[in-house]
């Protein structure tokens, strides 16, 4: 059995001249529940419909379980659940309908399951779904995808504009999910407390480039934030390897840094600071960090990691 | 009374060691008592919503440290309280936060005898015994 429910390689996408994923090459350990962050318009949306062979890649591949994606035979479809951008419905129907229609296509549906999230999103099954809200649009979307059993769920943003107690049901129902081992979760995000909750890897697209992939805690754990306090104006600073951003107000700096090393210490030591603090940084700073303009973008791939993690 | 766990996300302290930090802080506190059952992993990663390897990782690190044991399919029980590192190496892993305080309180300017009562009060509040009731192994 393969390791990975999906691996790309040097995975690119070109409209017209303008590059919208560049070169990735991601390995989502099957099991896992694997967060995908970035900006808008960073390639998170592009990257996942060529992995669901809904748009052909300009180069390189990608292999989804066991499969190239832009070959994907029905029974591996069968096995895939997507869960879009935006939760498209067909709006005249009615959530019954919507049911019968979506269960004629797959063998292994799950009647109780698919009436379980339902309930908690509170769905009526004779309401037209081009009549419900935000957030009974996605459980509902959620809950025809669940009911497939999918060995892989894929899901474009499925928290944007849901309010928090939708967002909750979500996030229950992907916990839920996780009780069938080996079954894999991909979803991307911009809610990071949600992302801290559910997800077990990571990764960061920043205007198209991968420049994260790795477990969760792994990548809290490289990322550090030093206070530097001096005595008056802090001094100019030297190049810091692995600087991600740096903010100076009357008395203090502020480092946040990746992958530091030995020589931070050393640099560190030679500004002649009054005191160093080292400050824990919450999920949603690290990635802030990652994201922001200042600074260089080192890079935390970990694939001797994840081949670990999977083994 | 079944332990309430409560856990934050957005903060620096990731969910698994914020789990750890409560079983801890609950035994030395005497609020989890020798013998008390732990939801299972997958119970409490459902309670929390959140993702069950983070639990498991935490009941890993607490199982390391003697605090609980977990027998497979028997459930997860707080352990009888036992020392797992010597004397020695307690005292060389207490040793990096004594100097911390020392360090920070001096340049602070606060007196010893200032550094030793603000110490008491926050150990007042964790409920720590001042008598030992850990059995030496």
């Amino acid at each position: 059995m393969n390791d990975f429910a999906i691996k790309t390689t040097g995975l690119t996408r070109y409209f017209g001249g303008k590059c919208a994923v560049d070169q990735v090459s991601l390995a989502v350990p099957r099991g896992s529940v694997f967060a995908l962050l970035g900006r808008n318009g960073s390639g998170k949306s592009t990257l996942t419909r060529m992995l669901m062979g809904l748009l052909e890649p300009t180069r390189g591949s990608a292999n989804v379980l066991g499969e190239d994606c832009r070959h994907l035979s029905p029974a591996a479809r069968g096995r895939i659940g997507y869960v879009a951008e935006g939760h498209p419905l067909i709006d005249w129907m009615r959530v019954r309908d919507l049911e019968s229609f979506q269960k004629s296509f797959y063998p292994k549906w799950d009647g109780r399951l698919f009436k379980s999230v339902v309930d908690q999103f509170g769905l009526p099954s004779d309401a037209r779904a081009g009549r419900l809200s935000r957030g009974q649009r996605a459980g509902l979307s959620l809950a025809l995808t669940l009911a497939t059993r999918p060995q892989l769920l894929v899901m474009d943003d499925p928290a944007m504009g849901l309010d928090p107690v939708a967002r909750r049901t979500l996030l229950e129902a992907m916990i839920l999910v996780t009780r069938n081992a080996g079954h894999t979760i991909f979803f991307s995000s911009h809610v990071l407390d949600d992302v801290e909750r559910v997800a077990d890897h990571v990764a960061i697209l920043d205007k198209s480039v991968l420049r994260v992939s790795c477990p969760v805690e792994f990548f809290r754990a490289r990322i550090k934030r030093l206070v530097l306090t001096f005595g008056g104006t802090p001094p100019p600073l030297p190049p810091i390897p692995g600087l991600l951003e740096a903010r100076r107000d009357l008395t203090q700096l502020r480092l946040t840094v990746a992958n530091p090393g030995p020589e931070l210490e050393q640099l560190v030591a030679s500004l002649g600071a009054q005191a160093v603090t080292e400050v824990a940084l919450s999920l949603e700073d690290a990635v802030i960090a990652y994201l922001g303009e200042r600074g260089e973008k080192p890079s935390l791939l970990q694939s001797d990691q994840l081949e670990a993690v999977a083994s | 009374m079944e332990f309430a766990f409560s856990i934050s996300p957005g903060t620096g302290s990731p969910i698994f060691r914020q789990i750890v930090d409560q079983v801890r802080l609950a035994v030395v506190s005497g609020r989890l008592a020798p013998g008390t059952q732990l939801p299972s992993v997958r119970a409490l990663a459902e309670r929390l919503v959140v993702n069950p390897n983070t639990v498991a990782k935490a009941y890993g690190e607490l199982s390391r440290e003697g605090i609980i044991d977990g027998q497979q399919g028997r459930g997860v029980f707080i352990a009888e309280p036992r020392q797992i590192y010597t004397n020695a190496e307690r005292s060389r892993r207490l040793a990096p936060f004594v100097e911390a305080l020392a360090n920070e309180g001096v340049a602070l300017g606060f007196t010893s005898e200032e550094l030793l009562e603000s110490l008491r009060r926050r150990l007042a509040k964790m409920d720590v015994p001042a008598s030992s009731r850990r059995k030496p192994s």
